[in-house]
């Protein structure tokens, strides 16, 4: 076979040739002769390489220089410069006008720009299936200083400075928890990692499980060394089975390097994890219920003191940490805590993940500074809300959560300022909403979530629910009653102030953040029995525009519920009473006369 | 079992193979295998692109694959990494577009602009 130093792709297509590229290979024939170059220079006529618009096109490899709208006279320059002398004869390429500026990696779009990856360093980086990749990206360096240069007291000093508060949603100082179980004396301690991320719309803990697995693993260990442990478990949710599979492979991984199990890396510490799977319960992202779901028992909650850093799994010492939170671990350790602290603002140190769904361009996974304005995070990484909708509101924080409006979009996003307002971080989920979302019905969204989910073993969470659910079910019937919201708001105070556990407690949330910013839209539904979005379809009249009807009868030969009545040529008309709302001659007129109001 | 020498040597070795910045041998090009991207098909994009790679025997390059990238909304995405060159983003990609990012990108050089994420707006 010969061996060519470069190949000249001539394209012989029909634009091309109809632009002469005929002749222009023929030089080339000629000038490569000329020159002595036929044993080191292929020619050869191809296809056609699409560019048809600026041909003849012209392709020198192994450079890849793109020359275009070549004509025979240019040959020379080509034979000469480029192939006899090396030098690509720039005036004649293809110039994309946008090809200096065109972007090509992902890091130079504005989805990038203003983030900060520490949690999400290695997702989309190194393949999660290979322990060696994460060795690469400083793995397993963290355990390693750990265990041969701090004390478990230096290691929760470390945690404690770095201001890392529990990424799960409640936001607790991990340091400080790690320093309860540490300060709990007994024979037996366990560090659990919750990876049940219940919440609808959360994917944050998913994507770490299943991009970096080790990166808890690392850390759990770290958390074991401080306070005094040797086991480890991880709650992760059957709903995740790319993640449970990763999370096998990886523990199998580290005990192969002895990285888990006795004596790792030869100094005398041994720590094993093990994974127990969810059953489908939202409550037992709970942090007792889900120590109870670990006992085998069913996820119920237990009350507090005492907390599961005295007395947790099997009334040991535990503690229980947030995937993400266990994500920061090892740059904390590697990077130092004052590295951390300056991220982020006084109260909340650090990056937080956010999951953006909904009404956004941009759907995925983000990871920003604390503080980060919310308004950057919808409209410059997350590229506003599509078709040119108005931004309306954000809930985050899912059903624990509140809804943030369209008036606070200049927000900070941090743990407190967010409660101000009557929200919450949560675990980072964010949905976003535009001027098509009715809020009353995103409340009862919420609420038909909290109740399904409630464990029933507390008076307020199981009854409480189920009644502000009805109530908010009959608002968006059209059945509300004057002072509804009234009750509603009472019945929301006593169940955040009774239920046992956070699931009753943050319930209400939504219904109260969206009576507080959009008291507008229940007070329309309740009064005027209408829905201003037009999405409760009991409160929808279907009509048609006399105007625009041309009277050719094909809703009303397609409406099931036989509502529609006229005659040919004279606007066909609905009757409202009859109507079943289902939407079939909007599909079906020809002339868009029918709407929903 | 490892020593932490032997981490040392692993973590030097591999960082050679994937490093993401510049100085780097061979090609590696990195599937998002998430369930955002497998839910969006990116399974039948690894396959292509792995029989691609066999089919014209490329020496010195790895397909492999990755976690959660962080765009979602554009799964399939595919990275491509040559020694010496920035990463190229490909999104939104199908089996059907594998040959051609392949052919032009991977093996000679020229990323296919418009399969990629400023292109693609």
């Amino acid at each position: 076979m010969e061996i060519f130093r470069s190949h000249v792709l001539i394209c012989a297509g029909t634009g091309c040739t109809s632009s002469g590229s005929h002749n222009v290979a023929g030089t080339f024939d000629r000038l490569i002769k000329e020159e002595g170059l036929e044993k080191e220079v292929k020619i050869v006529r191809t296809g056609c390489f699409g560019l048809c618009e600026v041909g003849p096109v012209v392709i020198v490899y192994p450079e890849g220089a793109f020359y275009s709208r070549v004509k025979e006279e240019d040959v020379e320059a080509i034979v000469k410069e480029h192939l006899v002398k090396g030098r690509i004869v720039k005036r004649l390429l293809y110039q994309e006008s946008l090809d200096k500026d065109q972007i090509k990696s992902l890091d130079q779009v504005d989805f990038y720009k203003k983030q900060m990856r520490i949690a999400l360093r290695n997702c989309g980086v190194i393949d999660p299936e290979n322990i060696d990749e994460y060795i690469a990206m400083d793995g397993y360096k963290a355990i390693a200083k750990v265990l041969t240069e701090m004390t478990p007291e230096q290691v929760i000093e470390e945690i404690k400075k770095s201001g890392l508060r529990g990424r799960g949603g409640a936001g607790f100082p991990t340091g400080m928890k790690w320093q309860f179980a540490y300060n709990s004396k007994d024979d037996k301690k366990y560090v659990c990692c919750n990876a049940d991320e219940g919440d609808p719309g959360a994917f944050m803990d998913r994507s770490v499980l299943e991009g970096d697995p080790h990166s808890v693993l690392e850390a759990m260990t770290i958390a074991g060394y401080a306070i005094g442990s040797d086991q480890g478990y991880i709650y992760v949710r059957a709903e995740y089975p790319i993640a449970v599979k990763r999370l096998e492979i990886a523990i199998e991984q580290a005990r192969e390097y002895g990285l888990l199990g006795k004596n790792i890396l030869g100094t005398g510490f041994s720590f094993d994890i093990d994974l127990k799977m969810g059953a489908g319960a939202f409550v037992c992202g709970e942090e007792t219920a889900l120590l109870n779901s670990i006992e085998g028992g069913r996820g119920e909650p237990r009350p507090r003191p005492p907390f599961p850093a005295v007395k947790g799994l099997w009334q040991k010492p535990t503690i229980l940490n947030n995937v993400e939170t266990y994500a920061n671990i090892c740059r904390i350790i590697l990077k130092g805590a004052d590295w951390f602290a300056g991220i982020g603002t006084e109260r909340s140190k650090g990056t937080k993940v956010f999951a953006l769904g909904g009404k956004i361009n941009n759907t995925g996974l983000v990871e920003i500074p604390m503080g980060t304005p919310l308004r950057d995070v919808i409209y410059e990484i997350g590229g506003g809300c599509p078709n040119g909708k108005a931004f309306k509101a954000v809930q985050t924080g899912g059903p624990s959560g509140g809804c943030i409006p369209a008036e606070h979009v200049d927000i900070p996003i941090e743990y407190d300022t967010l409660v101000q307002i009557g929200s919450m971080m949560g675990s980072g989920g964010m949905i976003v909403m535009d001027e098509d979302n009715c809020m009353v019905d995103i409340a009862k969204f919420f609420l038909q979530f909290t109740c399904d989910e409630s464990c029933g073993k507390c008076v307020p969470c199981r009854i409480g629910t189920k009644r502000m659910l009805e109530i908010l079910t009959n608002i968006t019937e059209g059945k509300g009653k004057e002072g509804d919201i009234e009750r509603l708001e009472r019945l929301a105070l006593n169940i955040k102030e009774s239920a046992l556990c956070a699931l009753g407690q943050t319930a209400p949330n939504p219904v109260l953040s969206t009576i507080r910013y959009f008291r507008d839209e229940y007070e329309a539904h309740i009064g005027d029995r209408k829905c201003p979005a037009g999405v409760c379809t009991a409160l929808l009249e279907y009509v048609i525009d006399e105007d625009k009807c041309k009277g050719c009868g094909i809703c009303a030969r397609n409406c099931p519920a036989d509502c529609i009545s006229g005659q040919k040529n004279t606007p066909y008309v609905i009757d409202g009473d009859k109507c079943i709302k289902c939407g079939t001659c909007i599909e079906k007129c020809p002339f868009d006369a029918i709407s929903k109001k | 079992m490892k020593t932490i020498q032997q981490l040392e040597e692993i973590r030097k070795k591999t960082l050679e193979r994937i490093n993401i910045r510049k100085e780097r041998e061979g090609t590696r090009v990195v599937v998002g295998m998430a369930t955002c991207g497998i839910s969006a098909g990116a399974r039948p994009v690894l396959k292509a692109l792995v029989e691609e790679v066999n089919k014209r025997g490329l020496q010195h390059v790895i397909v492999s694959q990755t976690g959660c990238i962080g765009i979602c909304e554009y799964e399939p995405i595919v990275e491509v990494y040559r020694p010496g060159e920035e990463k190229v983003t490909y999104v939104k990609m199908t089996p059907d577009k594998v040959a051609r990012v392949v052919t032009e990108h991977v093996v000679n050089g020229k990323a296919v602009t418009e399969y990629t994420i400023g292109g693609i707006k």
